[in-house]
C-alpha cells in the first residue's frame, strides 16, 4: 500500500475528520477534534491492513501521518523478512 | 495452565439492577456538539445510568439478589456461598459481601468474600463458585457482580465519564449432576496494571487533601488524584492481542466452534472495540448482543446485564454461551457454557 492509498483509506476510516486535514505532512495530534479514539482507529487500521501493532511508543515517537505510515511499512517488512 | 473445566454446576437464574437515574451523552456539554456526536458514535453509549449518592453497587446487587430470592427457585436459607465481585466497595473494611450477607439475611455457614476485579470479574466469579459447587461443598450460591464506576470517574474527563455506567447483578448457581461441564480460560498480565488505574487512596499512595486538586491532563481531560485513569491505547492493544486468542482457545477446549455457539456475550468495553473484535474473530452480528447503547460500560456487571437486557427470551431454552470479559488488571477470561435453561429476569431499576 503506497502513501496515497493509505491516506485515502484513512480518510474513509476517520469520517468525522475533514478529509482535507488528513495529509502525509499532517501533525495528527493537532487535527481539530483529535481524540484518543482516533488513535484506536489507527491501531485497528494497522492491524487490519498491515497485520502489525501500533503501540504507545509509536505514537510518542511520531508527529505526522507520514511517520505513522513509515512505521507500519517498516514493521510489516520486519515480519516478512 | 489457566484452562480447566468444572462439573455439576448449573446457572439457574440471572438478574440485573441499574439506578433509575439516566444520563444521556447528548447532554454531555463538557465537550462541544461535534465531539459529543463522535463520542456517542465511537463508544456506542447513548445513555447510561448513574447512581445517586445513597445507592452503592452493593445496593444494586442486593436488589438483583432479592429478586431471585423472591422466585420459587431458592430461599435465602439455602444459599451456601456468596461472592461479591466489584471495585467499588461500600467500605475499606469489612468486605462488602458481609453487608450483602446481612441484607439478604443469609445463614452463618454461608461462605462469604469479595473479589477485586472489574471487566473480567464475572467470568472469574463463575469459575470460583463453580469449583466450590462441583465437589458438593456448596449446593446453591449467588454471584454478585457490579460497580458504581461513576464514583471514580471525573465528570470532566471525556475519556472515561461518557463511557462508564453503574449496574449490579446477581446470578444463582446450583449443584446439578446433569449439568454440562463449564470450560474456563483465565489469564492476567500485571505489567499492564497502570492501563486502568486509580492510584491514590490505598496504602501505596495514601489519600491527602492534595489529591482533590483537579489538573488538566490534556484538552477535555481534567482529573484529580482520586479519579480513575484509562490508557485507551494500551487497553485496545491488549484486547486486539489477547481476546481473539482467548475466544479461539476456549472454543478449542470445549471442542466447539462459533457455529456451535448460540450467543457470544462480551464485556461491553466500548462499541468500537467490540465491533472490531467481532469482525476480527468473525462472529455473526446476530450472535453478538450489545447493551452498551443503553447502559454504557458497566464493568463486571456488563455480561449479566447484557444477558438480562438482550437475551431474556433467548436463553430460556437450551443455549450455548461463550462469555468473555477483559480489561482492568490487566485480566481476561472466558467461559463456555451449555445450559439447559436459565431464568433471566427483567432489568430492575432502583431509585
Amino acid at each position: 500500500m503506497d502513501i496515497n492509498e493509505f491516506l485515502e483509506k484513512l480518510r474513509i476510516e476517520m469520517d468525522d475528520i475533514n478529509p482535507d486535514h488528513i495529509q502525509a505532512e499532517t501533525v495528527y495530534r493537532q487535527v481539530e477534534n483529535w481524540s484518543s479514539m482516533h488513535a484506536l482507529v489507527m491501531i485497528a487500521f494497522a492491524d487490519e491492513h498491515f497485520g502489525v501493532a501500533l503501540n504507545e511508543q509509536d505514537f510518542k515517537n511520531t508527529t505526522t501521518v507520514q511517520e505513522i505510515y513509515d512505521i507500519l511499512v517498516a514493521k510489516k517488512a520486519a515480519i516478512n523478512a | 495452565m489457566p484452562r480447566f473445566e468444572t462439573h455439576n454446576t448449573k446457572i439457574t437464574a440471572i438478574a440485573a439492577c441499574v439506578p433509575k437515574n439516566e444520563k444521556r451523552n447528548s447532554d454531555y456539554t463538557w465537550v462541544d456538539e461535534e465531539e459529543r456526536a463522535a463520542l456517542i458514535k465511537n463508544t456506542g453509549v447513548v445513555s447510561k445510568r448513574v447512581a445517586p449518592d445513597h445507592i452503592t453497587s452493593s445496593d444494586l446487587c442486593t436488589a438483583a439478589a432479592e429478586k431471585i430470592l423472591s422466585t420459587n427457585l431458592t430461599k435465602a436459607e439455602e444459599i451456601d456461598m456468596i461472592v461479591y465481585v466489584s471495585q467499588s466497595p461500600d467500605y475499606f473494611i469489612p468486605a462488602t459481601s458481609h453487608i450483602i450477607h446481612e441484607k439478604l439475611g443469609l445463614k452463618k455457614s454461608c461462605i462469604t468474600f469479595d473479589v477485586n476485579l472489574g471487566c473480567s470479574g464475572y467470568v472469574y466469579g463463575l469459575s470460583i463458585i463453580s469449583q466450590f459447587i462441583q465437589n458438593g461443598v456448596v449446593k446453591k450460591a449467588l454471584l454478585l457482580a457490579g460497580d458504581k464506576s461513576s464514583f471514580t470517574v471525573s465528570p470532566r474527563d471525556k475519556s472515561t465519564y461518557p463511557l462508564f455506567g453503574d449496574a449490579g447483578s446477581a446470578t444463582l448457581l446450583e449443584y446439578d449432576e446433569k449439568a454440562a461441564p463449564i470450560f474456563f480460560h483465565l489469564n492476567a498480565d500485571g505489567t499492564g496494571h497502570k492501563a486502568i488505574h486509580l492510584p491514590v487512596g490505598g496504602c501505596r499512595i495514601p489519600f491527602t487533601v492534595d489529591a482533590l486538586e483537579y489538573k488538566e491532563i490534556e484538552k477535555g481531560i481534567v482529573r484529580n488524584g482520586i479519579s480513575v485513569t484509562m490508557d485507551g491505547i494500551a487497553v485496545f492493544n491488549f484486547t486486539i492481542r489477547e481476546v481473539p486468542k482467548l475466544v479461539k482457545e476456549v472454543l478449542e477446549q470445549a471442542d466447539k466452534s462459533i457455529e456451535d455457539t448460540d450467543y457470544i456475550v462480551f464485556h461491553q468495553a466500548n462499541k468500537f472495540i467490540n465491533d472490531f473484535l467481532r469482525k476480527k474473530i468473525k462472529i455473526p452480528e446476530e450472535k453478538f448482543p450489545y447493551s452498551i447503547d443503553k447502559y454504557g460500560n458497566t464493568s463486571s456487571a456488563s455480561i449479566p446485564l447484557t444477558i438480562c437486557s438482550e437475551l431474556k427470551e433467548k436463553v430460556k431454552n437450551r443455549s450455548r454461551l461463550l462469555l468473555a470479559g477483559f480489561g482492568v488488571g490487566l485480566s481476561w477470561g472466558a467461559a463456555y457454557i451449555d445450559s439447559e435453561s436459565i431464568l433471566v429476569l427483567d432489568v430492575l431499576e432502583l431509585e
